[in-house]
């Protein structure tokens, strides 16, 4: 096998919630291969946040490696997160919002903005580069934040959940999207979704997680079924997505029910 | 007629008719009219003084001492603010002195200014960016604090520079609570002026307020009292013209 391009290792996180010990993840160990696009479902609150938080550096593991592999002589950042929450600057118009990661790096103005353009012409933001957020819509405003993440060109792109708060119509419109850009940029990317769905038409693997504390329940092969390039809707009428879509429900199915109960 | 109307109606002719009535009561001398000069007086006597320039330059003279003092006092609120809000060990260094003597009233700080920066014009600019200061600095403090962390995320995420995370993050993300603070420093800020020029200056409203009472031109006394409400009403729009330019994505 290829050198895998995320390389985590028995990772645990404990929370301490006054005296109480929560642990959120419990020894995941898990190999992500270059150009991978792994989606990972599992019950709310079982710590898919937390995982890519901790491959983000914002968050510490409690105990365990995390290791990026980076191309010899390679100078792109290691990764870039896409957020759960809003997270475009509401005082930075679209194309600086784009261009964050990239004034972060030290590029001047001008090559920025030459940089951003070809990706907030590809996310369909082409005429709103001077539009603050405010005059943004929902849909748009995760568009930005998207081309904010390609834009930086990291070697492994974080999703987390970027298309849950959208309506229907648009959330299906900009997962084509996504599959396009991605499939002409190839890049490693772990994508956090509650949708199978989703979690079938987009990905190579998909990693099922269980109820808290957070392990590894079950890693799904897609890609042997599915081969690239993808047509969303001849994937969705193959016999197999049901097939998929069963499998995984019934795995996810029991742990969220394990969920409610821990909760309850 | 609609309640709304009705308001707008009130809210002129309530104060026509206090005009009026204390204009009756002046002349008739029901109120003592040494005082209490009637309003035509005042008014006469406020063209008098716009025509003999005397008016313009205590108000030139006292906006000069304010924007001056406020200027330095928000800018080294908002840079002293905002490395206390980010940067933990100044804000252990800072918080306590500035908590301490945040309370002190800072009218009572004027003779010590005076002393510290004589009786020119630098002792008005501090003591009025002594005021606008520390409200600047508890608004910054309070407004990167309150930053929703998401922001923060970003920029870490982005391994944004500190000096970026000030430009980019910190300050602008604070920006509705340090125009909310500058607001509230304005009202201060004339205040202290009054009272500093009142008690140490030659020229400027607080002066003429000041001096004309003691020597009993009562009329322009009232002359200025009304400038200093005419220039705390303008310096307040510019405010609320700054805030609207400078966060367009807080209008609603
Ligand atoms: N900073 C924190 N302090 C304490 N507990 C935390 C913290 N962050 C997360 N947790 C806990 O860790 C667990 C996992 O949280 P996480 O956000 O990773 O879940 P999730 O799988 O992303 O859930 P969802 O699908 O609802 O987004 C939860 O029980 C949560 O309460
Ligand atoms: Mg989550």
């Amino acid at each position: 096998m290829v050198e895998p391009k995320l390389r985590l290792r028995d990772l645990n996180r404990r929370f301490m919630l006054r005296d109480r010990a929560v642990d959120a993840l419990a020894g995941i160990s898990l190999d992500v291969a270059p150009g991978e696009f792994l989606s990972i479902v599992g019950p709310s609150g079982c710590g898919k946040t937390t995982m890519l938080r901790i491959v983000a550096g914002l968050e510490t593991a409690t105990s365990g490696t995390v290791e990026i592999m980076r191309e010899p002589g390679s100078t792109r950042p290691l990764n870039a997160m896409v957020f759960q929450q809003e997270s475009v600057f509401p005082w930075k118009n679209v194309r600086d919002n784009a261009a964050f990661g990239l004034k972060a790096r030290g590029f001047g103005k001008r090559e920025r903005y030459e940089m951003v353009q070809p990706i907030l012409d590809k996310v369909g933001l082409r005429g709103f580069e001077d539009a603050l957020p405010h005059q943004l819509s929902g849909g748009m405003k995760q568009r930005v934040a998207i081309a904010r993440a390609f834009a930086n060109d990291p070697e492994i792109m974080l999703m987390d959940e970027p298309f849950a708060a959208l309506d229907e119509q648009t959330k299906l419109i900009l997962q084509a999207e996504l599959l396009r850009i991605w499939e002409e940029s190839r890049k490693t990317v772990m994508y956090v979704t509650h949708s199978i769905d989703e979690a079938i038409t987009l990905s190579d693997r998909v990693l099922v997680m269980s109820a808290r504390p957070g392990r590894v329940k079950e890693i799904i092969d897609i890609k042997s079924a599915f081969p690239r390039p993808r047509d969303i809707a001849a994937v969705k009428s193959s016999p197999k997505y049901g097939e998929f879509f069963g499998r995984i429900w019934s795995l996810l199915r029991d742990e969220v029910m394990a969920a409610s109960l821990v909760s309850a | 007629m609609n309640a709304k109307m009705l308001n707008r109606v009130l809210s002129v002719v309530t104060p026509a008719l206090l005009l009026l009535a204390w204009e009756v009561a002046s002349r008739t001398q029901i109120i003592d009219f040494r005082f209490f000069s009637a309003p035509s007086a005042i008014f006469k006597e406020f063209v008098v003084m716009l025509e003999s320039g005397e008016l313009l330059k205590h108000t030139l003279i006292s906006l000069q001492r304010i924007f001056i003092g406020f200027t330095i006092g928000t800018v080294s609120g908002v840079v002293i603010g905002l490395a206390v809000g980010l940067i933990p060990a100044v804000s252990a260094a800072l918080k306590p002195i500035i908590d301490a003597t945040f309370p002190i009233p800072k009218v009572g700080l004027l003779p010590l200014v005076i002393i510290i920066f004589g009786l020119g014009e630098a002792s008005k600019y501090a003591i009025i960016a002594i005021g606008v200061v520390y409200l600047v600095i508890i608004n910054t403090v309070s407004g990167v604090r309150h930053i929703e962390r998401i922001y923060l995320d970003v920029g870490r995420n982005y391994h944004a520079s500190r000096l970026m995370m000030f430009t980019d993050v910190a300050l602008p993300g604070a920006l509705p609570m340090i125009i909310a603070g500058m607001k509230i420093s304005m009202g201060v800020s004339l205040i202290l002026i009054v009272s500093a020029e009142s008690l140490a200056a030659k020229s400027g409203i607080g002066y003429l307020i000041w001096t004309t009472w003691q020597v009993f031109e009562v009329e322009k006394m009232y002359v200025g009292l009304f400038m200093a409400a005419v220039l705390g009403a303008c310096l307040t729009a510019l405010l609320d013209w700054l805030e609207r330019v400078m966060i367009p994505w807080k209008r609603v």
